[in-house]
């Protein structure tokens, strides 16, 4: 089956029906090692254990940017290509995104106590983390503002496309300024710096997160078709009544 | 154990990761199952689409019994 095929909202349901189980499956495995290769890693030698809440912040941080870009493809998709699913994806990727972004900025700020001092510094990436968080519930507030979802989606592409340009000022805030945050020390030019035994549970968890991303993703465009069927059919039963 | 002494913070973000997550999960599952009751009760009233190959009663019924 080719992804052209399930942009038809039937397909795309029998494809969710068949999938999802697997791979709620392959999630639940997948958190489970996680978990237990970040509760088996060794303490920081500066931060000491604090280095644990790393395995939920930045898998976190990560898959709320990712969000968003899966939302400005999809936005494209609903200017350009007018694709069936494509208002769908973006409609119910951003709740899911506001949940990783907040997670982010929680236990970025958890973190942030023993660490820095404090709960939450005006810096440039923890400012830009709150703007994305900001954007999440506008973009969450159109679709619910306005009624007609072919409106509404045309709305909320144009804000997610406007709002992706948060996307690299997040990502290169701690080069372009003088911040708190540390800088990039997973993906960077010569390399990450972190060491392979924590590391490695990073990535497990970032694999794990990703995966609990797409499940829960795909089960809430299947809610959002199913929903657009009731509206359908409430519609058909206003115009009977009438 | 430097960090031990900061155990309320990492207890403190695990329980939010928790209630996060669990939160996503009951709001897909607790969605789907009303979309799924609403679509069957429209259906039982006789309002179906026309290209439905399965009526979501007939669904709903079947995953029941």
């Amino acid at each position: 089956m080719s992804l052209l095929d399930l942009a038809n909202p039937s397909r795309f349901l029998k494809f969710a029906d068949r999938v999802l189980p697997w791979l709620g499956g392959v999630t639940v495995v997948a958190l489970a090692f996680g978990l237990n290769q970040a509760m088996g890693a060794p303490d920081d030698y500066q931060q000491g254990a604090t280095v644990k809440i790393m395995f939920l912040h930045v898998p976190s941080a990560w898959l709320g940017m990712m969000a968003w870009g899966i939302m400005s493809i999809a936005a494209l998709g609903t200017l350009v290509w007018r694709h069936p699913l494509a208002d769908v994806a973006a409609k119910t990727a951003a709740p899911i995104g506001a949940a990783f972004t907040l997670l982010c900025l929680v236990t970025g700020s958890l973190w942030g106590r023993p660490e820095w001092g404090t709960y939450w510094v005006w810096d440039a990436r923890l400012t830009s983390e709150l703007v994305l968080f900001l954007l999440y519930l506008g973009v969450i507030a159109l679709w619910r503002t306005v009624e007609d979802p072919s409106r509404a989606a045309r709305a909320a592409a144009i804000l997610t496309l406007v709002g992706a340009v948060d996307l690299p000022i997040i990502k290169f805030s701690v080069d372009w300024w003088n911040t708190l945050h540390q800088g990039s020390s997973v993906f960077r030019m010569g390399g990450s710096t972190i060491y392979p035994t924590i590391l490695v549970p990073l990535l497990v968890m970032a694999v794990a997160f990703t995966l609990l991303f797409v499940t829960l993703h795909i089960a809430a465009m299947r809610n959002e078709i199913l929903r657009r069927r009731v509206r359908t059919l409430r519609l058909m039963q206003a115009q009977a009544a009438s | 154990m430097e960090g031990i002494n900061h155990l309320p913070f990492i207890v403190g973000s695990y329980a939010a990761a928790f209630v996060v997550i669990a939160g996503l999960i009951g709001w897909v599952t607790l969605d789907f199952r009303a979309q799924r009751r609403a679509l069957a009760d429209l259906e039982m009233r006789g309002f179906a689409r026309r290209s439905a190959p399965q009526p979501a009663a007939a669904a709903l019924a079947k995953e029941e019994a």
